[in-house]
Formats: structure tokens, C-alpha cells, sequence
């Protein structure tokens, strides 16, 4: 069956796609780069590279560390020695960590979610040029891109509305990013008006228009701005800090604080550091990685569409 | 109701007026167009209704507050009523008085030099390198060669402040990996992380490290916009590579820095709170406070609500007028600015 198919694939015409590795044709007018130019340009991009990379290695590399390979180390691993992943069972087994994982993703899920709703409406609203009223609500949203009210006032008016100690006080305030809206409004005014008219003519309402039409065509730009939302969300400590008092209530990044940069010792799973199978340093590294791997896991797949969202991100009246 | 009940008029009066009236209707008026208010109010009512949701959030968290700032004119107790809101009525009022405090404290000026140190170090060091990082990688022709190192320099800017702050400590702290292997190799071990003299140097670095790889993407768009024919031309006439670097790829880029540079001017006042209330506890108060941190630590850590409401007006009247100032100075350049004349 395979042999047939195989056949069959060789009786195509093949056109000879160009490797991605190879450098395409130079035009021309263009000189040959010298061997020391390139060689230059080379050591700076991997200089650049490696700098970033060589400390996120070390961190997962110990993380995944028994505790013997990280005594024998003195403290961080550079080359493994057999992986184990007694660190992260231990973690996502119960206790502080995983609650406070278990937090930092339910706040991301639902404070995105809520953030994108309201971001889409609002960007759609004022995207129809000439519709009533739009250029105040622009110039309203605008404004407070240039003067802040200030943390206290803030803190004062969260403490008012009685989110203190609730998650609303982690999505509410920062829910609505002016400059997000702005990316999506420029994005969604470049979708043709006939499409839009001829849905209308037949008798589409703007919700209608808004879910099959407009959406649809934007996955790229929605893609990117979700993506900002959620590491916002994601990386959030601040607000965490001064609005909630109730320790058991703080998300992934506020305990990383505590166990790493504090070096305190982790809440509710001290049995197997303290019967010497586990490096303290390994569970501290296997937080960070908690930390960092939805980020990193999610960044790339959306990068092709970043230069097109900052793109349109330029303010149109 | 339901929209087909008027879809003739609907749809014509949102036609912009360049594109030709419906095949058989005579001209209808543009969207912008002399409609009656309550006609336009009809026909946008769902467009308007979408916006609500945002302009409250935004009514409510980032205008209410502007009216919070009251208390820095006032010696607010929140203890006065059940409501911390309701107590700004009912405090005294006492002019600039805590203006006054504040510009007696020499911990405030402390912060305010802090800020511009910092914010200076960062304009020399950091604003160059994704500009210079930009051309690099335009340079690079070949496609995933170009892909991997964007894809690996995009990455930390994804990351919070907490993790990079626990990275670097990995690399320069007291037990990181440098200080490890001096100490295995017989030297003393080091611990950049708690020096308050090169506290400086660290968080500019730690910027550079986390946003500079995210900020060549504006300059590559920009340089992907320009045309190809004019390196061609150049280069018939003899243009070398560093020539048409200097005449054609930097004076595309002149607009991009100028925007840049007017907005980093205009938030010259925000040099990175989260970066040094993280480490604040490492380095010290002296090496690492700022006016942010500055506002932080009277109010919510001193409960000193009035005093620190006037810290934070006075930095978001001098950034304010730092942005139109900055402005200003762009349109006299005869560059763009943020926003037009």
C-alpha cells in the first residue's frame, strides 16, 4: 500500500522547493559578503542568543536534577547527569506550589477571556468610520494613555468597591488595555467595507457581522493580542501583593518570590527535602520553569503574527 | 427588533461615499453624513452599545481615580467612614501642606536623582542596541536562520520581571553559577545582586537582556518597508554596502527613533517599578529607590495615603507635560510624534 503511494508521489512533477537553511539568490547588483563579515555577524547572533538561552538551560537543566548530581555540582548543573523528575512531582503533588500554579492559570484563563470580550467589542464599536459618538469614546480611551491616576487613588477605589481579597482585584483594574484596543480597531478597519455591506444587505446585524465576518479574517491579530493579555496576566505580582493579604490565596509568581528570591522553604512538601532525596535548589528551579514554560511553549507559535499586529498598531482617526 | 426590518437604509448609509450608490438607488448620505441625530443614534445604537463594557472599565479604573487624586490635597483617614471613598469627603482639607512635606524630604529627591540616573543609563545604553540588532538581523538573508534568532531574542520579553530577576540571580548572585565556579576554582565568589554601587549597571543590563530583542520589531518593520529599487539604484552608481546603510537604511529608520526616543523621553519618569521593588530588599533603599517605589512605600507600606497621593500627582504632572513637551519638540523636528498637530 505504502510502495503505491510512494509511486505515486514520484510520478508528480516536482518542483524543488529552496531550503529554508540556503540563503536565496543575491541579486545582481549586490556584492559577495566577506568570510570576516559573515563570521563577525555570526558570533554576534549567537553571542545574543546564547546569552539568553545559557541561563534558561542551567535553570531546567538543574531543575531536572537528582539530588546527588546538584551536590556533586555545588548547587547549579551546567551538564546533566540523568533526568528525574522528583522536583515537579513533588510540586504539582499538593501543597502551595501547585495552588498557587493552579491560581496564576485561572486567572489567566478567565481574566483573558473577560479581557478579549470586552477588547473585540469595543474595538469593533469604533471601527465602523463615521458611526455616532466614536470619536469621543476614542479620544476617551486615548486620554488615559498620557496621564496615570497613580497607584494610591487606585488602591483607595479597589478598596472601595470591596475587592480587596478577591481575583476581580487581579482582573478587573488592568482588564482593558487602551493600546490593544487600538491595535485591533486598525485592524478591523481594514477589512473591506463591501464584505461588510453586502452581509449587511443580507441582513446581517453587527453582531452577526462581527462573529462570522470580522473574526474569522482576524485570527492573526487576535492570536497576538490574546497572547498579550495572558502573559500580562500571567506575569502579574503586583497588584497580587498589595490587594490580597491571605497567603493561601497568591498566584505562582508572588510564591516565586518567596521560595526563590527569599529562599524560603515551600509550604506543605517538606517531607522528601527533608529526608535528603530532593535539592532544595531543584525545587526552586522547577518553579521557574513553571513559570516560564507556558510562556515559552505559546510565544513562538504566535510570532509570525507580531510584526502585523505592532504594524497596524498606528493610531487612525 | 429585528435588522432586516431596515436594511435598505442601514447598509447604504454605512457605504462610505467613495464606493458608488447601490446599483439602481439614487445617492445616499455617508455614514458621516447630515443624518438626524436619532437616526444615527438608531443605526449605531448596537456599535455604541458594544463599547460599553470598555469605556465603564476604563470610567471607572482609570478616571475615578484621577478624582482619588483630591487626597493629596487633603489629610485623608480612611478610618472616617466605613467606605475609603466616602472618607475622602469627610477629611480635612489642607492646601499644599503635604506638598510641602514632601518637597522637604530629602528621601524624595534621593528618588527623583535615582530616576534619572536610571533613565539616563538606560537612553546611552539600552535605546541603541535593538536599533543596532535590527540591522544585524535584516542582514541575515537566510530565512530560518533569521527565524531561530528572532523566535530565541522575542522570548524574555514574554517573561516577568519575577523570573528575570530569579535568572540573573542564577547567573550573578551570591550562589550562581559565575560565583560557583570562581569559588570551585579557588578564587572568592562575587554576588552582583546585593551590590548597591553596580546596582545601576545591573538593571539596565537585566532591561537590555528582557526588551531589547522585542524592540527590533518596530525597526525591522521599517526597514521591510523599504524598496528594494532604491539599494538597486544606489548601487549602480556605485554605492558601496556601509554607503547604503548610511543614505538609504538609517534615514528610513529616522522616523521610527524619533517616535521612540519622544516617548521613552515622555515616560523619562518611568524607569521600571516592578524591576526595583523586586530588589529592593537585595540592594537597599539608597541604591534602588525611585519616584514609583517612592509612592509605593509612604502609602501602601506607611499607610500615609495623602502623602503619597501628592508624590504620585507630582510625578504625573511632570510626565504629563514631559509628553507634550517631547512632543512639541518632535513636530519642530518636523517628525511625527505620537500624536499629529
Amino acid at each position: 500500500m505504502s510502495a503505491v503511494l510512494d509511486e505515486r508521489a514520484d510520478d508528480r512533477p516536482r518542483v524543488k522547493k529552496p531550503s529554508p537553511w540556503a540563503a536565496p539568490p543575491r541579486p545582481v547588483w549586490e556584492e559577495e559578503p566577506s568570510k570576516a563579515g559573515l563570521a563577525g555577524k555570526g558570533l554576534v547572533l549567537g553571542i545574543a542568543c546564547f546569552a539568553i538561552l545559557f541561563p534558561l538551560w542551567i535553570v531546567i537543566v538543574t531543575s531536572l536534577q537528582s539530588k546527588k548530581t546538584i551536590d556533586e555540582a555545588g548547587g547549579l548543573v551546567v551538564i546533566p547527569k540523568g533526568i528525574t523528575f522528583v522536583a515537579y512531582q513533588e510540586l504539582l503533588g499538593g501543597g502551595q506550589v501547585q495552588k498557587a500554579a493552579l491560581v496564576s492559570v485561572g486567572v489567566t484563563v478567565v481574566g483573558t477571556l473577560f479581557s478579549m470580550t470586552v477588547s473585540v467589542l469595543c474595538a469593533y464599536g469604533l471601527s465602523r468610520s463615521g458611526s455616532l459618538g466614536h470619536r469621543w469614546i476614542l479620544m476617551t480611551l486615548l486620554a488615559t494613555m498620557f496621564f496615570g491616576a497613580g497607584l494610591i487613588p487606585t488602591y483607595l477605589l479597589v478598596q472601595a468597591l470591596g475587592l480587596m481579597d478577591t481575583y476581580l482585584a487581579l482582573i478587573l483594574p488592568s482588564a482593558v488595555s487602551v493600546f490593544n484596543i487600538l491595535v485591533l480597531r486598525a485592524f478591523f478597519m481594514n477589512i473591506s467595507q463591501e464584505l461588510i455591506d453586502s452581509a449587511r444587505i443580507d441582513g446581517a446585524g453587527d453582531w452577526r457581522i462581527l462573529w462570522k465576518i470580522v473574526l474569522p479574517l482576524s485570527r492573526a491579530v487576535l492570536a497576538v493580542i490574546a497572547l498579550f493579555y495572558a502573559v500580562g496576566y500571567w506575569s502579574a505580582w503586583f497588584n497580587a501583593s498589595i490587594y490580597l493579604t491571605d497567603q493561601e490565596m497568591m498566584p505562582l509568581q508572588n510564591v516565586m518570590i518567596q521560595l526563590v528570591q527569599m529562599q524560603e522553604r515551600p509550604v506543605g512538601l517538606q517531607t522528601q527535602i527533608n529526608t535528603g532525596q530532593l535539592s532544595p535548589i531543584a525545587i526552586q528551579m522547577a518553579v521557574m520553569v513553571l513559570a516560564l514554560l507556558p510562556v515559552a511553549v505559546l510565544s513562538p507559535f504566535v510570532q509570525r503574527h507580531f510584526k502585523k499586529g505592532m504594524l497596524t498598531g498606528a493610531v487612525k482617526g | 427588533m429585528s435588522h432586516s426590518t431596515v436594511p435598505r437604509s442601514r447598509s447604504e448609509a454605512k457605504t462610505p461615499e467613495k464606493t458608488p450608490a447601490a446599483p439602481g438607488g439614487e445617492k445616499q448620505p455617508g455614514r458621516s453624513g447630515k443624518l438626524r441625530f436619532g437616526l444615527r443614534f438608531r443605526r449605531d445604537r448596537t456599535l455604541l452599545l458594544m463599547t460599553v463594557p470598555a469605556v465603564l472599565l476604563v470610567l471607572v479604573f482609570n478616571y475615578i481615580p484621577i478624582l482619588g487624586n483630591v487626597v493629596a490635597f487633603q489629610d485623608y483617614d480612611p478610618y472616617l467612614s466605613e467606605n475609603g471613598f466616602v472618607a475622602i469627603l469627610e477629611s480635612p482639607w489642607i492646601g499644599f501642606e503635604q506638598f510641602e512635606r514632601i518637597f522637604a524630604d530629602a528621601a524624595f529627591w534621593h528618588a527623583v536623582q535615582n530616576t534619572f540616573v536610571f533613565f539616563f543609563l538606560q537612553l546611552v545604553l539600552y535605546f541603541p542596541i535593538p536599533i543596532l540588532l535590527a540591522l544585524l538581523i535584516n542582514s541575515v538573508v537566510r530565512p530560518r536562520v533569521r527565524a531561530i534568532a528572532q523566535a530565541v531574542m522575542y522570548l524574555p520579553h514574554f517573561f516577568s520581571w519575577v523570573l528575570v530577576v530569579t535568572v540573573f540571580m542564577q547567573i550573578f548572585g551570591g550562589a550562581g553559577i559565575i560565583a560557583q565556579t570562581l569559588r570551585q576554582h579557588g578564587y572568592e565568589g562575587f554576588d552582583l545582586m546585593t551590590n548597591p554601587e553596580l546596582f545601576k549597571y545591573l538593571v539596565t543590563f537585566e532591561t537590555i537582556w528582557k526588551d531589547a530583542g522585542w524592540g527590533i520589531i518596530v525597526f525591522l518593520a521599517a526597514l521591510s518597508s523599504v524598496s528594494n529599487d532604491l539599494y538597486e539604484a544606489a548601487a549602480m552608481d556605485g554605492a558601496g554596502r556601509w554607503r547604503r546603510m548610511w543614505h538609504i537604511t538609517l534615514p528610513a529608520l529616522r522616523p521610527v527613533i524619533a517616535l521612540l526616543l519622544v516617548l521613552r523621553v515622555g515616560d523619562a519618569l518611568t524607569v521600571g517599578f516592578e524591576q526595583f521593588l523586586l530588589q529592593r530588599q537585595a540592594v537597599g533603599v539608597d541604591a534602588s529607590d525611585v519616584l514609583d517605589t517612592y509612592v509605593w512605600w509612604n502609602g501602601i507600606r506607611n499607610q500615609d495615603f495623602s502623602y503619597a497621593a501628592a508624590a504620585g500627582l507630582i510625578k504625573g504632572v511632570v510626565g504629563l507635560a514631559l509628553v507634550l513637551t517631547a512632543n512639541k519638540v518632535a513636530h519642530l523636528m518636523g517628525e511625527q510624534g505620537v500624536y499629529k498637530k
